[in-house]
């Protein structure tokens, strides 16, 4: 990060961003297709109200939602290459890149925080879809090992809330590293006998399932999230078969045994606070933070 | 029968030329067509040499997927004597498509783990095209821990077009498998080394690739996603499959100069499906080698090297 991307981006990005303007006054619920206001939608942290359905939140966003006074600090992250594949589709990855920077003012697919939560210290990743559907290439996967690094030397818990297509091809091979890469911080983890907890949300698929969002000690998914190895759509062409109804949902794979508890986003927080504070020995927190009622975008 | 690729075709006429030449001198009926068949002998050989000093990544893709190239079992027949092969993740089922055992290589003991695609219809589907179910990693874990536990070395065997994309393979977790395996080979305190042979697809092949040392046969790929799922993806075109391979990086070449693996395996000219044996002693070789650089590390400093090894990965990329 420097200026440009500190003090310019976020100017030109509102003036790009049109989440704000009257034409996203109202939205319409993915599942039941009923048009929803977004101020109710916001103020229930991203849930419709009347269909129960999780909507994405942007890393900032879930950064706010999770910590204490929505206040945090933002973790350096070790720059990684670029584009070191000089990879090109239909259009360049560089451009690609800059373009999701531009939309999201992310860096990358993942955002660190280190913050309070109940009053303890714990370390949050969040993986932002809107950044290229949440890829796993080399930036993301340094910002979730700088995350548990982070953790391990404050010896604090780290909690993760997954939400990925993938791998990012566009760097090739090297983004299949990234899941050995992940896995060996996970280990560190493991040997700091903290809690590492995963929030899988809606969706979390690919490279990203088959390392560190699937090697938690305590697995939460959000209600209807969709969770698995292979995409339904490659799974249909493979098997040439419908797939069952509810097949790969948060709540299919409770009934599988691969997630613990599937929970609504009201009961989040404090259901991570508890799990934190249990696993670690602390006693309950003198009195919760009261929940922000409304997290603004 | 040989089965050519389609950019064989020149070495695949005159091959066919030299076959008919030697039926007719059998035959009885023709005159001295021994010159003949040497001259078009050392043409077929000159083309052979010049098709395969220069593969373009998506003829190297065809090369890894040939149907006569030796597979995992051959290996394992060619290079490790007294083997057996141990079955089933004790958890749920037995998955061919990975085969596994312990057995002597160089006559010291061993632990192998390999993706077995098969070789005819029958062991193909048997084998399930060496894609494999979350049993087969949960069995690769197993034996990983076993092999951990007897202080024995490790040798993965590597090639897969991925991890079996279906429901039961879904239902019953084959990413959870597919992680637990990766995070199995990083605990292993003995040393282990992987070796792609042909194809290396995805997280299918890291869940058993995640060595000490990674080898990587001069004629394989190793990627992502294979060059139609990117093209399906990325152009939403299987048709561009030859712009992904190229753009993806996938040959031994380009890993090399990555950083991703260590070694590149030469094959016989033509590939290793022309003299398998060739191809397999040669691997052999590789690996007594890789194995060697590891001897004499204490079991944490094993561990931590592959580690380190992995987090260094990129990281001096520009």
């Amino acid at each position: 990060m420097n200026w440009l991307t500190n003090v310019v981006r976020p100017k030109i990005r509102s003036f790009l961003n049109r989440r704000d303007t009257p034409e996203n006054l109202w939205i319409k619920c993915p599942e039941t297709g009923q048009l929803v206001f977004y101020k109710d939608v916001e103020a229930n942290q991203f849930v419709i109200p009347s269909s129960n359905y999780h909507m994405r939140m942007s890393a900032t966003v879930r950064l706010k939602s999770m910590f204490d006074g929505e206040t945090w600090l933002d973790l350096a992250v070790r720059e990684v290459a670029t584009d070191p594949l000089k990879f090109r589709d239909e259009q360049r990855y560089i451009d690609r890149l800059r373009d999701a920077r531009a939309k999201t003012n992310l860096n990358d697919a993942v955002k660190l925080g280190l913050g309070k939560l109940d009053g303890m210290p714990v370390v949050i990743a969040v993986q932002d879809f809107d950044f290229m559907g949440g890829s796993l290439g080399m930036a993301a996967a340094e910002a979730v090992i700088t995350g548990l690094e982070t953790a391990v030397d404050r010896g604090t818990p780290f909690i993760i809330f997954a939400a990925s297509g993938g791998a990012r091809m566009q760097e090739g091979i090297l983004s299949l590293m990234q899941l050995p890469r992940t896995t060996v911080a996970v280990q560190k983890m493991r040997e700091s006998c903290k809690p590492y907890i995963v929030v899988l949300t809606n969706p979390t698929t690919g490279g990203v399932t088959a390392s560190y969002a699937m090697l938690g000690d305590v697995h939460i998914a959000e209600p209807g999230a969709l969770i698995g190895f292979a995409g339904p759509r490659v799974i249909e062409q493979t098997i040439r078969e419908k797939l069952p109804e509810g097949f790969q949902r948060a709540e299919y794979l409770k009934d599988h045994g691969m997630v613990d508890m599937v929970v609504h986003r009201r009961k989040l927080r404090a259901t991570l606070s508890d799990l934190c504070r249990i696993l670690t020995k602390a006693p309950p927190p003198r009195a919760r933070a009261n929940l922000p009622a409304r997290v603004k975008a | 029968m040989r089965s050519y690729l389609d950019f064989e075709k020149p070495v695949a006429e005159l091959e066919a030329k030299v076959e008919e030449l030697r039926a007719m001198a059998q035959s009885g009926n023709a005159v001295s067509v021994g010159d003949e068949i040497g001259r078009l002998e050392a043409k077929a050989a000159a083309a052979l040499k010049d098709i395969y000093s220069d593969l373009t990544p998506w003829q190297k893709t065809q090369v890894a997927r040939h149907p006569q190239r030796p597979h995992c079992l051959e290996y394992i027949a060619g290079m490790i004597t007294d083997f057996v092969p141990l079955a089933g993740d004790r958890k749920y089922g037995e998955d061919e498509a990975i085969v596994g055992g312990f057995g002597r290589f160089n006559g010291e003991s061993i632990c192998v783990i390999g993706h077995e695609k098969g070789s005819a219809t029958e062991s193909r589907l048997k084998h399930n095209f060496g894609m494999a179910r979350p049993e087969g990693y949960r069995k690769a874990v197993r034996l990983m821990e076993l092999a951990d536990r007897f202080d024995i070395p490790v040798l993965a065997l590597v090639d897969t077009a991925g991890a079996y994309p279906g429901i039961g393979a879904e239902e019953r977790g084959q990413a959870e498998a597919i992680a637990r395996s990766t995070e199995a080979c990083l605990g292993l305190c003995v040393p282990n080394v992987a070796v792609i042979l042909g194809e290396g697809g995805s997280g299918g092949a890291i869940a058993i690739a995640t060595a000490n040392r990674v080898l990587m046969l001069e004629h394989a790929v190793y990627s992502v996603i294979s060059p139609e799922g990117a093209a399906s993806i990325l152009w939403r075109d299987t048709s561009r499959a030859q712009d992904a391979a190229t753009n993806m990086k996938i040959t031994a070449t380009d890993l090399d100069r990555f950083g991703i693996i260590d070694r590149i395996v030469p094959e016989p000219l033509g590939g290793a499906h022309r003299d398998p044996p060739a191809a397999i002693a040669a691997t052999a070789e590789a690996i007594t080698e890789a194995f060697s650089e590891l001897r004499g590390l204490s079991r944490e400093i094993v561990r931590r090297q592959r580690q380190d090894k992995f987090l260094a990965i990129g990281r001096d990329l520009d």
